[in-house]
């Protein structure tokens, strides 16, 4: 994955709570065996009507919408199916962060394992968000701080992610690195 | 003595390979793989790409069910929604020839949804660390399993290292207690859960369903409660093993051979301790539960069937009842339906089915009213077309598929089209989930089965139960 120190963006707003997998991408999509090249399937069904024509008041269909790194979205965003398709359909869309006032679970692992960094505010630092889409915010990985109207929050980000974001690292290195400890649970399990 | 331990509690900590620090989350070892069709390939591209075998095949149980079509091959061929799908069914055989891992493909009389077929088989077992996939992991809980999903990059890990990473989730007990009331089923009692703690209530906690309406079900039932767990935002839902764990555990094909009272005596002692804490304690009236069906575009969204639609509370309640076609105010009993679905992780076991057609044993589904009947898997289609339950769904007017998820979400093509309303057994009514522009109410299989003859919402209190003649 793709190293991340500090990112300035204006940001895309989709006020909406509890979007889940299946509108971030459609199951249709997935009867891929590819992980890339899921730009035109993300927000598949919000973007485009049934027959393939671009819905005009969908902000995802504005021409600057690529250009914005920080997707700002309603609570509970990610709810929904495991399918790991969807973090790649927002980074292959252009987006590399996530900010809501709260991320499902395995949407937000999976999101961390390709390089899209979750980033959970409180309610009220979330609702400014929602009320000013196109708003100028930086996300500071080193510091763990987004920045926005001339304020600097701190947000949860453990250790581990972070190093992992910095330099661009994914996490199957570091377990296949523990493998004498896997052998040896294995053989304390096993073989009492 | 040591500090009382939950159920939650004692699992975790007999999987630390390597413990939380402050430097990195724990190792947890995982005893159990379950792969599908739809999340694996890119996991094993990674294997390739590293040149590293698949750690613990012996660990791995794949299946095929999710771009599976629901019909019989036709000239020998079997009828999938695109080619791509066929490849990627075609990817796992190869993928689990080339790195020794038991499939049960078209081939196989164990082939069904992943999470109907590991109980089936007698591989989710008490005690186990299970992972697929798969968000509905959550299933295999109810054999007080620590069983959760996860993404396609972990698939890779634990495929390459039978490991994860992983920060360790609070605990969250729920418990329903007394007697549930005429008509009510699992998937009533977990819909009532979901509604109570909310959609995202769960999020960062494993639950532990307790209390004496959750002993009182069924395997199957409580496998209907833990699939549910996730849908309230949960990592994992799970039930101490007892009684009712063993009876059904004991002659599973894969636990033969096995000192079974040994395991049993284990698998008992798992039961969270009498002191065991939980980060949060939830209490539930089993009594205040009724038979309930969703109405808005999120499972949080339920009322009980004989209920009115309540006022939305934001803009998102509005756009949902604008999304469904309903009105506020309202009752949902009588909306009218045009497709019914039987089937899913949720509620496609043989129980569900038997459930199902003792609604519509002898009568007819409505007109206009077109009714599908998925069995979870084809020991579940083996058993219910020996009870002849096929034939009761069949001559009610309904289809009978071939096992698999299929209109659950649509993957192979079973959709529901733009603007029907569908009521459903499945366990996700978000926008378009179906198919585009597909509206889902979800229900209990009774509920859902008394819909379909009335071609409305209807409350399966209100219907004739007909006793089946069980084989």
């Amino acid at each position: 994955m793709e190293p991340m120190t500090r990112l300035t963006s204006t940001t895309l707003v989709l006020p909406e709570e509890n979007i889940d997998t299946d509108q971030i991408i459609p199951a249709r999509y997935l009867t891929t065996t590819a992980s890339s090249g899921f730009a035109d399937a993300a927000f598949r069904d919000w973007r485009f009507d049934a027959n393939d024509q671009p819905i005009g008041d969908c902000v995802l269909n504005e021409p600057d919408a690529p250009n914005r790194k920080i997707l700002v979205a309603g609570a509970n965003f990610g709810c929904g199916s495991s399918r790991e398709h969807a973090p790649w359909a927002l980074r292959d869309f252009g987006f590399r962060v996530v900010v809501s006032s709260r991320i499902a679970d395995i949407f937000s692992g999976n999101a961390r394992n390709c390089g899209v960094l979750p980033v959970v505010v409180s309610e009220e630092d979330n609702a400014w968000l929602l009320a000013n889409p196109g708003a100028e915010v930086t996300v500071d990985v080193e510091q763990g701080t987004i920045e926005f109207n001339d304020r600097k929050v701190a947000f949860e980000l453990d250790e581990f992610s972070r190093y992992r974001f910095m330099n661009g690292q994914d996490v199957l290195g570091y377990i296949l690195a523990q493998g004498e400890a896997i052998d040896a649970y294995e053989q304390r399990v096993e073989n009492p | 003595m040591s500090q009382p331990q939950s159920l939650f509690d004692k699992i975790w900590a007999a999987h630390e390979v390597q413990p939380e620090s402050s430097r990195a989350p724990a190792i947890l070892y995982i005893d159990l793989h379950l792969i599908h069709e739809v999340t694996s390939p890119q996991g094993f591209d990674v294997l390739r790409e590293r040149g590293i075998p698949v750690r613990r095949p012996g660990r791995t149980l794949g299946t095929i069910d999710h771009s599976t079509p629901t019909l019989p091959p036709r000239d020998g061929v079997r009828p999938y929604v695109t080619e791509q799908a066929r490849i990627q069914v075609e990817t796992l055989k190869n993928n689990c020839e080339e790195f020794g891992i038991e499939l049960h493909g078209w081939d196989s009389p164990h082939r069904g949804i992943v999470h109907v077929i590991g109980p089936e088989l007698g591989v989710s077992q008490p005690g186990l660390t299970i992972v697929c996939g798969d968000s509905h992991t959550s299933t295999h809980g109810a054999f007080g399993a620590l069983a959760f999903g996860i993404g396609t990059t972990q698939v890779g890990h634990v495929l390459a290292t039978q490991c994860l990473l992983m920060g360790r989730p609070k605990s969250m007990r729920v418990s329903v207690d007394g007697e549930t009331g005429k008509g009510v089923t699992a998937k009533d009692i977990v819909l009532h859960i979901i509604n109570h703690i909310g959609v995202d209530g769960g999020t960062g906690h494993v639950i532990e369903y307790a209390g004496s309406a959750i002993r009182g079900l069924s395997m199957e039932g409580r496998m209907t409660v833990c699939n549910m767990s996730i849908e309230a935002g949960a990592r994992a839902g799970m039930v101490a093993p007892d009684a009712t764990t063993l009876d059904y555990l004991r002659d599973r094909p894969k636990l033969q051979g096995q000192d079974f009272d040994a395991l049993a005596e284990r698998w008992l002692a798992l039961a969270s301790d009498a002191d065991a804490s939980y980060d949060r304690d939830v209490q539930i009236d089993a009594a205040e539960i009724a038979p309930r069906v969703t109405y808005g575009t999120h499972p949080g969204m339920s009322i009980p069937v004989d209920g009115v639609i309540p006022d939305p509370a934001s803009d998102s309640d509005r756009k949902a009842l604008e999304y469904m076609g309903l009105d506020s105010n309202r009752p949902i009993s009588g909306h009218d339906i045009d497709v019914v679905f039987i089937g899913s992780c949720t509620n496609s076991r043989i129980e569900d089915l038997r459930e199902a057609a003792s609604v519509v044993a002898g009568k007819q589904v409505a007109d206009g009213v077109d009714m599908l009947v998925v069995p979870g898997s084809e020991q579940v289609r083996i058993q219910a077309e020996a009870e002849g339950l096929h034939q009761i769904f069949e001559n009610a007017g309904a289809q009978w598929r071939i096992p698999g998820c299929s209109m659950c979400l649509g993957m192979n093509g079973d959709i529901v089209s733009p603007g029907a309303t569908a009521i459903s057994t499945s366990n996700r009514n978000f926008e378009g989930r179906q198919g585009p522009g597909a509206r889902t109410l979800l229900a209990s299989p009774a509920t859902a089965a008394a819909s379909a003859l009335a071609g409305s919402v209807a409350d399966p209190r209100t219907v004739e139960i007909s006793t089946l003649e069980v084989a």
